[in-house]
C-alpha cells in the first residue's frame, strides 16, 4: 500500500475515533482505558512477524519477548474489561 | 531469499474502499501463502474487518447495556489479527510463539483476576508501560530485519518513509514505556506523588525532544549499513527513553488522571506508527482510535480541573497528598461537629439525599459500607443518589468502577452536569472522601488555586454532613474550604468506613 493511502486510513480513522470516543459515557471512562490499552496490543501483529522469521535471530528473540509483553496486555486488558463490565449492573425493579 | 521478493508483500495495491470492493473470489494474482509470496486481498480484508471490530469494541461501550457486547467485539477482532498473521507467515517458531502467547496470556490473566479495583490505574500504567516496550521491541526487530517486515527498496535498503516511521515509532513507544513507570511508581506509592523539579528542565527537555528529532531526521537520510546507523537508532531510543522519564517527574499526584490519560493516547500513536511501518490496518486503526481516545480523555480531564494541558505537562502541581505541615490551613472560625446519631437521624427524615464520594472514600474502603448505607435509606423511602465529580479517582471513571463493585445501580450514579442542579432541592449532601470538588472558593474566589474548576452546589443543599479526618487536614489544591463553616454543614470527623458503619447501626434501628 502507498504512504498516501494509509495516511488516509489513519486520518479517517482519528475522525472515528473522536466520535466513536465521544459518544462513550463518562461512567465507562475506566473501562474504555483498559479496553484501548487491550486493542493497541494489536501491535503483536508486528512482534509475531519479527519473531517468525528465522533470518535474523537477535530478531527472532525480541519479537518473542515482544509477543510476550503484549500477550499479558491482550488477556489482561480484555480480562479486566470483562470483569469491570460485569460489575455494571442496573437497579433492581421491585 | 532474495530482499526484493519480499517487499512484495503488503505492499499490493490495495488502495482506496472502492478498490477493496472490486476484489473478487476469482483474484488468481493473489495467492495465499507464506513469506515471499504477494499478499492476498483476503488477508488485507481480514486486517481492516480486525479494524472496525476494534472500532464497534469502542462503540459498545456509548452504554452498560452494550459494553459487554463491544468488550466480545474487541476480542474477536483480536483474534482475527493474531491469526491471520500467523497463518500469512512462515511458522517456523509456531512453538516459540505459542509458549510467548501462553506465558503472557497467563500472566496478563492472572493479574486481571487479582487485581483490586482501587488499584486500576496503576495496573492500566502498568500496561500501558508494555505496550510501549513491545512498540519499541517491534521497531527494534523491524530495523534488524526489514526484509520479514516488507519495508526494502529495490536496493535492498530500507525505505526512507519507514526509517522516519521506524524513527518515531521507537521514540514514541520509549516515551510511552518510561513516562508509564514513572507513572506507575508514582500511583503505586513506590515513589512520593511529589512533583520533582529539575532546574531549568524546560530547556533540558526541549533539547533532548530537539535532539530525538534531529537524529531521526539524520537517520533518515543516512546510508545504509555501517555501525553509525545502529548506534543513532540506539541513542534514538536511549534518548526517548530519558525524556519520557523526564516529563512525568515534574508532575505532581493530583494531574496523574491527565497523565494516566496521556500515556493512552501515546501508547495508541506508538502502535500506529508501527501499523504505518507495516502498512496493517488494523494496527492503525487501532492505534487512532485510542490515541484519539487518550487524547479526548486528557481533554475532559484538564478541563475538570480547570487546567491547561500545558501547565499539567509543565508539572508541579499538586505537592502530595493532604498538604500537611506548613500549608495546613489554621482553623480560627466556628464550626460544628455532628456524630453518627445526627447524621442517620437527619437522613431517615429527608426526601432526598446526593451522596459525593470522592477518592477518601476508595482509601478508606468505604464504598461497601456506603452502599449498605443507601440500601438503608431506601428502605425508610429516601431518595439516595450519588454525585461523580470527573476527577473524583485516580483516572478517568475511576469512581464509577469503585462503585459498581460495592454495587451501587449504575443509574443511581450521576455525572457532575447532569446532578449539580438538583443540590438546591436536596435535603441532606453527604460529602465523603471529597473536597476540592464541593469547594464554593472555584466560584467566588478569584485569588483561590482552584478558581474555575467546576464543583459540585453542595452549599446549596438544606444540610451538609462532610466526612473528614481532622479538621486540619486539606485537599490536593491546599485550600480552606467555606463549606466547614456554613451553618448547616455539621462536620463528622472520623474515618471514612468507621462513620459510615456506626451510621448504618444508627439507621439499622
Amino acid at each position: 500500500m502507498d504512504f498516501i493511502s494509509i495516511l488516509s486510513i489513519f486520518v479517517m480513522a482519528c475522525f472515528v475515533g473522536y466520535y466513536v470516543v465521544w459518544s462513550v459515557t463518562p461512567a465507562l471512562h475506566t473501562p474504555l482505558m483498559a479496553v484501548t490499552n487491550a486493542i493497541s496490543s494489536v501491535i503483536i501483529v508486528g512482534a509475531l512477524i519479527g519473531s517468525a522469521t528465522a533470518d535474523s535471530p537477535v530478531a527472532k528473540y525480541l519479537g518473542l519477548i515482544a509477543v510476550v509483553f503484549a500477550s499479558v496486555n491482550i488477556f489482561g486488558g480484555f480480562a479486566v474489561t470483562e470483569r469491570m463490565l460485569a460489575m455494571y449492573k442496573k437497579k433492581e425493579r421491585k | 531469499m532474495a530482499p526484493g521478493a519480499i517487499q512484495h508483500m503488503n505492499r499490493r495495491p490495495l488502495t482506496t474502499l472502492a478498490a477493496l470492493c472490486s476484489f473478487t473470489l476469482s483474484a488468481p494474482a493473489y495467492a495465499a501463502g507464506g513469506e515471499g509470496t504477494a499478499v492476498s486481498p483476503w488477508v488485507s480484508l481480514a486486517y481492516l474487518v480486525a479494524g472496525v471490530f476494534f472500532i464497534l469494541a469502542l462503540r459498545g461501550l456509548s452504554s452498560p447495556e452494550t459494553s459487554r457486547d463491544g468488550n466480545r467485539f474487541g476480542m474477536i477482532g483480536m483474534g482475527i489479527a493474531v491469526i491471520t498473521t500467523l497463518v500469512t507467515h512462515d511458522l517456523a517458531n509456531i512453538v516459540e510463539i505459542i509458549a510467548a502467547i501462553a506465558i503472557g496470556g497467563v500472566a496478563g490473566f492472572v493479574i486481571a483476576r487479582r487485581i483490586k479495583m482501587t488499584d486500576m490505574p496503576q495496573l492500566v500504567a502498568a500496561f500501558h508501560s508494555l505496550v510501549g516496550l513491545a512498540a519499541v521491541l517491534v521497531a527494534l526487530a523491524a530495523w534488524l530485519n526489514p526484509g520479514a517486515f516488507g519495508i526494502l527498496d529495490a536496493n535492498a535498503q530500507i525505505l526512507t518513509v519507514s526509517r522516519v516511521e521506524l524513527g518515531l515509532g521507537v521514540a514514541i513507544g520509549a516515551i510511552t514505556f518510561s513516562g508509564s513507570v514513572i507513572a506507575f511508581l508514582k500511583l503505586n506509592g513506590n515513589m512520593s506523588g511529589a512533583p520533582i523539579m529539575l532546574p531549568g528542565r524546560h530547556v533540558i527537555n526541549l533539547g533532548v525532544l530537539a535532539g530525538i528529532l534531529g537524529l531521526i531526521a539524520v537517520f533518515t537520510v543516512s546510508p545504509e549499513g555501517g555501525a553509525g546507523q545502529g548506534w543513532l537508532f540506539l541513542i534514538i531510543t536511549i534518548l526517548a527513553f530519558i525524556i519520557g522519564f523526564l516529563l512525568i517527574i515534574p508532575i505532581g499526584g493530583a494531574d496523574m488522571p491527565v497523565v494516566v490519560s496521556m500515556l493512552n493516547s501515546y501508547s495508541g500513536w506508538a502502535a500506529a506508527a508501527m501499523g504505518f511501518t507495516l502498512s496493517n490496518t488494523a494496527m492503525i486503526i487501532t492505534g487512532a482510535l485510542v490515541g484519539s481516545s487518550g487524547a479526548i480523555l486528557s481533554y475532559i480531564m484538564c478541563k475538570a480541573m480547570n487546567r491547561s494541558f500545558i501547565s499539567v505537562i509543565a508539572g508541579g502541581f499538586g505537592a502530595d497528598t493532604g498538604g500537611g505541615g506548613a500549608g495546613a490551613v489554621k482553623i480560627d472560625r466556628p464550626w460544628k461537629r455532628g456524630s453518627a446519631e445526627d447524621a442517620a437521624y437527619m437522613m431517615k427524615q429527608a426526601e432526598s439525599v446526593i451522596i459525593v464520594p470522592g477518592y477518601g472514600m476508595a482509601v478508606a474502603q468505604a464504598q461497601h459500607a456506603l452502599r449498605e448505607m443507601g440500601d438503608l435509606l431506601k428502605k425508610e423511602g429516601v431518595s439516595v443518589k450519588y454525585a461523580i465529580h470527573p476527577v473524583a479517582g485516580r483516572m478517568p471513571g475511576h469512581m464509577n468502577v469503585l462503585l459498581a463493585e460495592a454495587n451501587v445501580p449504575y443509574d443511581e450514579v450521576f455525572e457532575l452536569e447532569d446532578i449539580n442542579s438538583e443540590f438546591a432541592q436536596t435535603d441532606v449532601a453527604f460529602i465523603i472522601g471529597a473536597n476540592d470538588v464541593v469547594n464554593p472558593a472555584a466560584k467566588t474566589d478569584k485569588s483561590s488555586p482552584i478558581y474555575g474548576m467546576p464543583v459540585f452546589d453542595v452549599d446549596k443543599a438544606k444540610t451538609v454532613f462532610f466526612i473528614k479526618r481532622s479538621m486540619g487536614g486539606v485537599g490536593y489544591a491546599g485550600v480552606d474550604n467555606d463549606v466547614f463553616y456554613m451553618d448547616q454543614t455539621m462536620m463528622l470527623l472520623a474515618d471514612a468506613k468507621k462513620m459510615v458503619e456506626d451510621i448504618n447501626k444508627n439507621l439499622g434501628h
